[in-house]
């Protein structure tokens, strides 16, 4: 028995009824979103707090503010960005009406990640909304905290024919799966990823894949150590380094390492105190799996910084490995934990080959004085984004999209991006019945005088139009 | 197979086709191979679709020639960054998005226009700055065949190749990974593409088809609207991804339409329509037993004519066509125009919405009102109301399909931002780091209010008003002060 073939009905035949397409009901649904982000802060922050050990600040900055952000951008943009786009017209369309008009799709199904399960579930539902879509919500079972708050409290802001938060697994989702949607939105691993694209291939379901991969860090010789490592040191372990867009390990030269291992000792040590475990501000592991998973990975290379851990709170400090191996497993997989490798490189160049010889991840990070070597870095790498003598900040302006490239995604949203992401973009031109006469030339016969006069009205302008 | 993929990776990886002057270069001698070598292209497309020379040159050759100059043209605007709105964090950084190449980009082509269908997505990859693989329609073989000879003596040979073959050499490739597949064809094989592409994570365009929908409102200009429907249907024998499939209209309506549309009919091809020029046949003799197993048990009101050797088939109307009746069922791609009778608007739009949603929608009404309505409660790949596939030849509109009918958009600048990867970039100094002490543990709650007023949209104006009140304040009574020295 399929537990989900009711629910989809129902909300397809909501779409149907064309209930989720004034504005006046996106507006709605987006202010319900934002009462239920004002009434719940505090259930929220404890969910995170018990999924994921995060502070009130973290809960703060990188989850709750972002979708409120989100919602207040798409409530004061919603018109605007539901107008029909007026398009440039060629010589013979100047009297037409050629416009891009912006769709729902239909259903859209959201598959959330357990690492920032507010965020990652709600900002993409807020662009569904505003696009006018019906929506299927499927947070991480994971994070359960969340997953309960999201489940028992968010649908009563929401319109509940238009609107389902579905729960369960791995083999719940791949029964989902078989359904069909009109667009997916998927954050999390690449492997995942490829699962979702080839069930969306069977109902040809356009997608958006938010994946990840391992995000270079370069240090250059020329940067101010401290600076780069309160920096490095501040995005990788945030959310206990669980987190997409994190550094996940750094390129610099041995001389590099050798002065920036005190200056990471010393932002670990400022940021959390002598000992880290009691400090409030550093989370934990989501689980045990991902604890056992981390705590392998401290045996690669040399424990420079860190590296104690404690099973039965899934602590692990933050932690920095030297001496360590292309070939080994910390360097294979994405590490998602607080833990940073350092690899060595002779220089710019031999980073570059580094970097281009792996998968194009989400992220890259350069930190140097030399604008040039930044701009070098940005120049003959690709990644999703790019933060030159930064981290992932660009995060905070909803005027950049955070999207992946290659293997680590497709698509992307945030901001205007999340209504596009959702919409599909149909062109329209509406001609007129009358000037007739003027269409006489591209109908047969194809006379003498016609052929000559096509080739030449045609070969005058870059137009392409017959 | 295998080396020439590798060839053409390793030709990007060296980054030769990045620099704009490179691209531009490339365009030109793509534009200069279409224009020294026009005779040829037109032979080739003549041969495989029994299509005049001029007919090839107006609906191929123009829009290639068309789209080459305004790449050229737009380039260096569209390849430049674009910079985005900062907030009060990032004030004093550098925030952009710039359009990069995505690497190797395939491209597998169409037999009904297979000069346009395989060079208009080539030109766009190009561009942006990729290498290209192009993988032209077999059924095609004669422009398959001169694409392979013509390409390399215009273009860089490391990093634009043709690869030519049938369906297993088709399935080899796909098993290659790609940046970027641009398929334009059918559902079933655009499943196999997608499928394919998600082994190795690649995006995909795919231009499919349909049954698009073309709805006579007895509201409307008859005389143009069934020129215009006659022109469209039968252009290329019916074998265009966007013609008007069927027609829906009122009852009463049905005898007019077929009147004028055979009036239009003989007006473009004459009483003899075999012999006239611009009349074309279809593809090969699969197709032509297709179409003509979809006019069993019809009620044929004008053609219906076909002849084998030729593969000819006239230009025919059905009427009073049973919406579950073969002809219903697949897209017709042939110039056969079934018309469905239906008793309002509304009918018109439940008989729709109950379908697939189609490539195009086609509606004749001189009712705003309507032609409005009809839009807002349907879906489509796009519309041109009273005309047909006008759409198509407007660069600045997206072309593209929606649920079956397809994913992504090509033509013009969506050509240039299908085949890119649009990277956001924020570029901070390493100075002034003081200022980041603010978001560094351990945190307090002073800090949370902080945080607010640089992230928080409605907080930050409010307080920022406030702020420059104070600000303003400090300077009245300082300037004052000054004023009493």
């Amino acid at each position: 028995m399929d537990p989900f073939t009711d629910t989809l009905q129902r909300l397809r035949e909501a779409f149907g009824s064309g209930r989720t397409r004034p504005a006046e009901f996106r507006a709605a649904q987006l202010r319900g979103l934002g009462r239920f982000l004002r009434e719940n802060k505090q259930l929220l922050q404890g969910a995170l707090a018990q999924d994921l050990h995060k502070s009130a600040f973290e809960g703060d900055v990188s989850e709750i503010i972002i979708c409120q952000n989100e919602v207040d951008l798409a409530l004061k943009n919603l018109h605007a960005w539901m107008k029909d786009e007026s398009v440039a017209k060629n010589l013979f369309t100047q009297l037409d009406s050629a416009f891009i008009r912006k769709e729902p799709f239909g259903l859209v199904l959201i598959v959330a990640p357990w690492n920032y399960p507010v965020n990652l579930t709600l900002v993409p539902l807020v662009g569904a909304l505003a696009a006018g879509n019906c929506v299927v919500l499927k947070p991480s079972e994971i994070s359960k905290g969340t997953e309960k708050v999201l489940a028992e409290v968010l649908p009563r802001y929401l319109d509940q024919s238009c609107f389902a938060v579905v729960l369960g697994g791995p083999e719940e989702t791949g029964q989902l799966l078989k359904h069909k949607f009109d667009y997916i939105l998927f954050t999390g691993s690449p492997r995942v990823g490829k699962i979702i694209m080839a069930a969306a291939t069977k109902h040809l379901t356009p997608v958006t894949l938010e994946l990840g991969g391992k995000n270079p860090c370069y240090v250059d010789d020329d940067c101010d150590p401290q600076t780069v490592a309160n920096r490095v040191a501040w995005f990788r372990y945030f959310n206990t380094g669980q987190t997409c867009v994190a550094p996940d390990y750094v390129l610099c030269s041995p001389e590099m390492q050798a002065r920036l291992l005190p200056a990471l000792q010393s932002a670990i040590t400022r940021f959390y105190g002598e000992d880290p475990q009691s400090s409030p501000d550093l989370g934990r592991i989501i689980n045990h799996k991902h604890f056992q998973r981390l705590r392998d990975l401290l045996s690669c290379g040399r424990v420079a910084i860190g590296g104690q851990s404690d099973e039965s709170e899934c602590y692990i400090a933050p932690t920095v490995l030297v001496d360590v191996q292309e070939t080994e497993p910390v360097m294979q997989e994405e590490i998602f934990g607080p833990i940073l490798p350092i690899m060595n490189v002779r220089g710019l160049d031999e980073a570059i080959d580094f970097i281009n010889r792996r998968e194009k991840p989400l992220a890259l990070y350069a930190f140097s004085n030399s604008n040039q070597v930044v701009n070098r870095m940005l120049d003959r790498t690709s990644s999703g984004s790019f933060g030159g003598n930064e981290g992932f900040m660009y995060m905070t302006l909803s005027s950049m999209p955070l999207g992946g490239v290659g293997n680590s995604g497709m698509g992307r949203y945030h901001g205007k991006f999340s209504f596009d992401t959702f919409s599909h973009h149909r062109a329209c031109l509406l001609s007129c019945s009358g000037l007739e006469k003027l269409n006489a030339i591209r109908y047969p016969p194809y006379s003498e005088w016609k052929q000559q006069l096509i080739s030449w009205a045609l070969g005058k302008q870059s137009c392409t139009l017959l | 197979m295998e080396r020439e993929v590798q060839r053409v990776r390793a030709a990007f990886r060296s980054g030769r086709s990045r620099p704009l002057t490179f691209r531009r270069q490339q365009l030109k001698a793509l534009r200069r191979m279409v224009q020294e070598r026009e005779k040829d292209i037109l032979a080739a497309i003549t041969a495989d679709l029994s299509k005049s020379e001029l007919n090839a040159y107006s609906q191929e050759v123009i829009s290639v020639l068309g789209e080459i100059d305004l790449m050229l043209e737009k380039l260096p605007e569209w390849a430049a960054a674009t910079p985005a709105r900062k907030n009060l964090l990032t004030m004093l950084d550098e925030a952009y998005i710039q359009p990069e190449p995505l690497g190797v980009v395939l491209i597998i082509g169409a037999w009904n226009y297979p000069f346009v269908l395989t060079i208009q997505p080539l030109i766009g990859a190009i561009a942006a700055g990729n290498a290209v693989i192009v993988k032209p329609s077999e059924i095609s073989e004669n422009t398959a065949t001169t694409l392979a000879e013509l390409l390399p003596q215009y273009l860089d040979q490391d990093l634009y190749a043709v690869i030519n073959g049938g369906v297993e050499e088709t399935t080899e490739l796909l098993k290659h990974r790609f940046d970027h597949i641009l398929y334009t064809g059918n559902a079933t094989v655009g499943k196999i593409v997608m499928e394919a592409a998600a082994k190795h994570l690649t995006p995909v365009t795919l231009e499919l088809g349909g049954k698009s929908p073309c709805y006579v409102d007895r509201d409307c200009d008859l005389d143009v609207a069934c020129r215009r429907i006659a022109w469209g249907k039968y252009m290329n024998c019916g074998q265009t991804c966007i013609a008007p499939d069927y027609v829906l209209c009122e009852p009463a309506l049905q005898d007019q339409i077929v009147q004028k549309m055979k009036d239009a009919v003989k007006e473009f091809y004459g009483e003899n329509i075999k012999e006239s020029p611009d009349y074309e046949r279809i593809i090969n003799l699969r197709h032509f037993k297709r179409i003509l197993s979809l006019l069993e048990g019809q009620k044929v009101a004008f053609g219906g004519e076909t002849d084998e050797a030729t593969r000819y088939i006239a230009p025919t109307i059905l009427t009073d066509v049973d919406p579950g009746s073969k002809v219903m069922q697949e897209e017709i791609f042939g110039p056969v125009l079934p018309i469905v009778p239906v008793k309002s608007a509304e009918e018109a739009v439940r008989f729709i919405n109950e379908r697939e949603k189609p490539l195009a929608l086609y509606i004749f009404s001189q009712d705003n009102k309507l032609t409005k309505w009809l839009i807002d409660h349907t879906s489509s790949g796009g519309v041109t109301g009273n005309d047909v596939i006008m759409h198509f030849m407007l660069s600045s509109l997206p072309f593209g399909g929606v649920g079956s009918s397809g994913m992504g958009a090509y033509h013009g600048k969506y050509s240039f931002d299908t085949f890119s990867h649009q990277r956001p970039c924020l570029l901070k100094s390493l100075k002034r780091e003081g200022a980041n002490k603010l978001r560094y543990p351990p945190n307090s709650p002073s800090k949370v209010d902080w945080a607010k007023f640089f992230l928080l949209r409605r907080f930050s104006r409010g307080k920022l008003r406030l702020l420059l009140l104070t600000l303003l304040g400090v300077l009245v009574a300082v300037l004052i002060k000054a004023g009493h020295c």
